[in-house]
């Protein structure tokens, strides 16, 4: 079995985001990627298919500080091949492009399944792995939670809210939207990530251009007013109670 | 230029979802800026009843067996081709297990603008404006509604569900579907979540007790509260280690990250290894005797006062407000 | 907890023992007498199936995977207790456990909130997972302004280790300011290295990592030779051991001292700075790897008994058999862990004990214990009236205005 899993390096917000001197973009300067957490489980949900059924597992990855990280890190975790996408990335490459970038590389690799991570905190312009599978014509179903492979199928645990689950069957070859691997993504120690740079080769394949077109243009980015301190509620009990109902019917959590 | 506004209604086990009342709440406002009708999607299985409180000019209604249940393949296959046939000025979908399983799919397939996690539409002078809220809440991007069909992938918050809601029921019409044979996703069952305990990590409102409760037998108060707002009970270190609650609703450095809509924090300090586990919170809301009490630094709404006078009262104002009548729409 | 995957042969044991040998006095491990005593004094010995003693009567027999396959080497604190006592001198903490340790690491088998400090760590420099460029933001609107080595570059006589909690937890940030009072005080022409400075990574390495002990190692290493000092102090008895004992081996060495016998060296002119009076029963911790790690034991009482008003007590457990807090060798990330197997805390039986000798301050010198004790405190009855400070805040308190 194939299994390729297109992973992405997003804002890291332990960070402060800063906003450039245009207004409409992330300044790029201070900017801090780090693997999109739920690729992460992507990664880990490959590795727990790798060791289950056995399979070949291959990481890409666009090229952008922190790349290479990545990819050692998934070698020392069990990773086959490493693949780093060179071309005109910036850090905040949106993901139509990336997905106009994935989409050879699969089309090569012919896996019999993607695992990509269902979404990213940065995904102004939806989730990479619906359009990859778009591009490519191959099913898509997100949210996933659990993967068993038989053969030409897989079958797959779907989260919909309320904690409820979905199994649905899907044909392969699929693209599959990874919200959580079946166990949570495992520590690897740093002697095994730095016998990987030794060791593991990436292979660098070309991307001569980017296409981002079917992301909207941002006219204006900007931070929520965010207080330094919480507003303090004052008045007697029943005041404070009232404003807080009020609060919360704002949020839309007393439908 | 085209008008409708279209809305993707979401539905599970015979449910709607209440985000497709917020993407209707939206959609008449886009159509305030379009002039053209707010149209209901509507895809399903003799499912025609749970059109009937859809605030929308009127339903589009696609019924085929294999539509009797949410599967991304079949649901792409109509809506890709009813896009073809007639284009909008705008299909809304949540950002939900649905939506988000085939709005970018369309928009590969078909070449089509996507924006996601948008929070608010406006119609400002005839233009249409998106804003989206990213990065775990600290952006917001904002900009025009690209032309002239844009997919948008909607959160909630910035719509009242209510106004999705008519008291009246829309023109419902029937919309032949496509050929759904050789679907490559089926259904096989749903799985109830067990019966063990909650899983605080995926709470949408978490009421949170600290040492301010003082001993077990206050847990019921916090725990009627919870009730009242539809969230669960979580608590920091000390709590947890009397055993009033299992560890499984510890939240903090040595417990669980949450990240709930609503966290409210009732008697907790606010020490960083329990803040630490709480910072991926929408909103906090601290009640605590002390007001240089850290909590406060992170919380965004807060009150100095003993949660022992507060919460009873909160509790009932919660409970009067969930079983008002709903709003009639606009 | 997982249980690991380890192939259940003989060969793994001798092994395993090989690489035992290679660590400093390693090798006597050989004459072990089996006297037991090392489990014995364990604080959580009777918790593990496997406490020192029976580890090594497993490696003899050659059935050391099945310690592997237990979870229970986690329940060490590296506290040194039983290094300290074992009539053979095996070097236990520092070889047993934590090579132990490493194995469970390599086979990935780590308990959850540990590996999120060792990842974060790896990441952002710190186990706290705060942003590297804002490791010295606690200085910030200190007058006069804290120098940053980068920032002034100019040659200094001491370059302080501030270490991460001291950094980054509020609780410990105000330690930290203390300190640039006594210092600025007397005087001392001192500098930090700010966002340059990585973890020490000392209670990592007793954690099994120890490729990470030795990244971050290198990487202070490199910040170090950009600059001109004539000494190291620091407020963290974790990086005073890690810079006096683990880092020469690397080839980074440089005089350290903790900052308590940097000042008790200076105890004639910092004395007339003592003015104000602390009327107190003050008791004393020896933090775990300052005193029986180290043997620094006097430095910090005579700081104490400069205080005025100060009466120094001595808890029923002092000095060499001082009780450990529970954070060193990762205990700092396994409260949790610890937690579900003890159902108590090694800080609150220390609480205990100061509160047994009517102490009304415990008086710390290592970042990891304000936060444990005072969290200890809320925990244990009759406590309410203690207070956690550190040697430096009371310093400072005393030099302040009457």
């Amino acid at each position: 079995m194939k299994i390729v899993v297109p992973v992405k390096l997003v804002p890291d917000l332990v960070e402060e985001l800063l906003i450039d001197e245009s207004g409409t973009a992330l300044d790029t300067t201070w900017l801090s990627l780090i693997l999109s957490e739920f690729d992460d489980h992507a990664i880990e949900q490959a590795i727990l298919l790798k060791e289950r059924d056995g399979a070949q597992v291959t990481v890409v990855v666009p090229d952008v500080e922190g790349a290479d990280d990545v990819l050692f890190t998934a070698a020392a975790k069990g990773a086959d091949r490493l693949i780093r996408l060179v071309g005109p990335f910036e850090p905040t490459v949106n993901n139509h492009a990336l997905a106009r970038a994935f989409a050879p590389v699969v089309r090569e690799l012919q896996p019999d399944l993607v695992l990509t991570g269902v979404q990213a905190h940065s995904d102004l312009d939806g989730p990479v792995g619906p359009q990859l599978a778009g591009l490519l014509g191959l099913p898509y179903v997100g949210y996933v939670a659990g993967v068993r492979v038989q053969g030409d199928r897989c079958l797959v645990r779907k989260e919909h809210p309320g904690a409820l689950l979905a199994e649905m069957e899907v044909a392969l070859p699929a693209v599959l939207g990874i919200q959580a691997a079946e166990e949570p993504p495992r520590y690897v120690a740093f002697s095994k990530i730095r016998q990987a740079m030794k060791t593991a080769a990436i292979e660098e394949w070309p991307v001569d251009e980017l296409d981002p077109s079917g992301g909207p243009a941002v006219r204006r980015l900007f931070q929520p007013e965010v207080g330094e301190r919480a507003t303090m509620l004052e008045g007697d009990v029943d005041e404070i109670a009232t404003r807080l109902v009020g609060i919360l019917e704002e949020l839309g959590v007393l439908a | 230029m085209h008008q409708e506004i279209y809305v993707l209604v979401e539905h599970l086990r015979g449910q709607v979802a209440e985000i497709s009342y917020v993407m209707l709440a939206a959609a008449q406002e886009l159509a305030r800026g379009t002039g053209g009708p707010v149209v209901a999607l509507l895809l399903g299985h003799d499912a025609q009843a749970l059109a009937q409180d859809l605030a929308a000019d009127r339903v589009l209604y696609v019924d085929h067996p294999a539509l009797a249940e949410f599967t991304p393949d079949a649901y792409q296959r109509v809506l890709a081709d009813l896009m073809e046939r007639k284009p909008p000025r705008a299909l809304l979908l949540g950002e939900t297990s649905v939506g988000a399983d085939v709005a970018g799919r369309l928009s590969a397939q078909l070449g089509l603008p996507l924006v996601g996690y948008c929070r608010t539409l406006r119609a400002d002078d005839g233009t249409l404006t998106f804003v989206s809220q990213i990065c775990g809440g600290r952006l917001m991007a904002e900009g025009e509604l690209p032309a002239p069909t844009a997919l948008v992938t909607m959160i909630p918050g910035g719509f009242k569900p209510e106004q999705g809601r008519s008291p009246h029921p829309p023109e419902v019409i029937p919309e032949p579907a496509p050929s759904l044979e050789g679907l490559r996703i089926t259904l096989k069952q749903y799985i109830e979540p067990e019966e063990e305990d909650v899983d605080i990590a995926k709470a949408p409102i978490l009421v949170a007790v600290g040492r301010g409760i003082q001993n077990q037998d206050n847990l019921p108060l916090a725990e009627a509260l919870a009730e009242a707002l539809g969230g669960v009970v979580c608590a920091s270190r000390p709590v947890v280690d009397q055993g009033w609650l299992p560890t499984t609703r510890l939240v903090g450095k040595s417990g669980k990250r949450v990240r709930p809509k609503v966290y409210l924090a009732l008697g907790i300090s606010g020490a960083p290894e329990h803040v630490q586990g709480i910072t991926d919170s929408e909103v906090i809301i601290a009640v605590n005797t002390d007001p240089a009490a850290p909590i406060f630094d992170v919380a965004q709404y807060g009150a100095a006062v003993d949660l022992f006078d507060l919460v009873p009262v909160l509790t009932e104002k919660v409970r009067q407000a969930r079983s008002a009548p709903a709003l009639a729409a606009a | 907890m997982a249980v690991t995957i380890v192939s259940p042969r003989p060969s793994f044991s001798e092994a395993f023992y090989a690489s035992l040998q290679e660590v400093a006095d390693g090798e006597r491990i050989r004459t072990c007498l089996q006297c037991g005593t090392c489990s014995g004094v364990c604080p959580f010995g009777y918790l593990m199936d496997f406490p020192p003693s029976r580890m090594i009567a497993a490696l003899r027999a050659r059935m050391f995977d099945r310690v592997l396959k237990t979870d229970t080497v986690w329940m060490c604190v590296s506290c040194y207790a039983c290094t300290q006592v074992c009539p053979s001198k095996i070097p236990l903490t520092a070889g047993l456990m934590a090579r132990t340790k490493e194995e469970m690491v390599l086979a990935g088998h780590v308990p959850t909130e540990l590996q999120d400090a060792l990842e974060k760590t790896l990441h952002y420099g710190n186990p706290l997972g705060e942003s590297p460029r804002k490791r010295a933001d606690w200085a910030l609107g200190l007058d006069p302004p804290v120098p940053i080595l980068r920032q002034v570059r100019r040659p200094v006589d001491v370059l302080w280790f501030v270490g991460d909690y001291a950094s980054y937890h509020p609780r410990v940030q105000r330690v930290s300011r203390a300190l640039v009072r006594v210092l600025n005080a007397l005087g001392v022409d001192f500098g930090i290295l700010g966002p340059e400075e990585q973890s020490d990574g000392d209670s990592l390495r007793l954690a099994g990592e120890r490729g990470l002990f030795e990244r971050l190692a290198e990487k202070n290493g490199r910040a170090f030779r950009r600059y001109t000092f004539r000494e190291i102090i620091t407020t963290d008895p974790h990086a005073y051991n890690a810079l006096k004992n683990a880092y020469p081996e690397l080839g980074i060495a440089y005089p350290v001292r903790h900052y308590t016998q940097f000042l008790a060296e200076r105890l004639d002119q910092l004395r007339p700075l003592l003015k104000r009076e602390l009327k107190a029963r003050v008791t004393f911790h020896d933090p775990c790897y300052l005193g029986r790690v180290n043997g620094v034991y006097e430095e910090p009482r005579a700081l104490l008994e400069a205080i005025p008003g100060v009466t120094l007590v001595e808890m029923s457990h002092n000095r060499s058999t001082s009780l450990c807090c529970g954070g060193g060798g990762g205990g700092m990330w396994l409260d949790g862990f610890q937690w579900e197997k003890a159902r108590v805390r090694l800080s609150e039986w220390r609480v205990r004990e100061a509160v047994a000798i009517k102490a009304d301050i415990l008086a710390v010198a290592c970042p990891y214990e304000p936060p444990r004790f005072e969290d200890a405190i809320k925990m244990v009855e009759g406590a309410s009236r203690l207070v956690v400070k550190d040697i430096a805040e009371l310093l400072a308190e005393a030099m302040e205005e009457a």
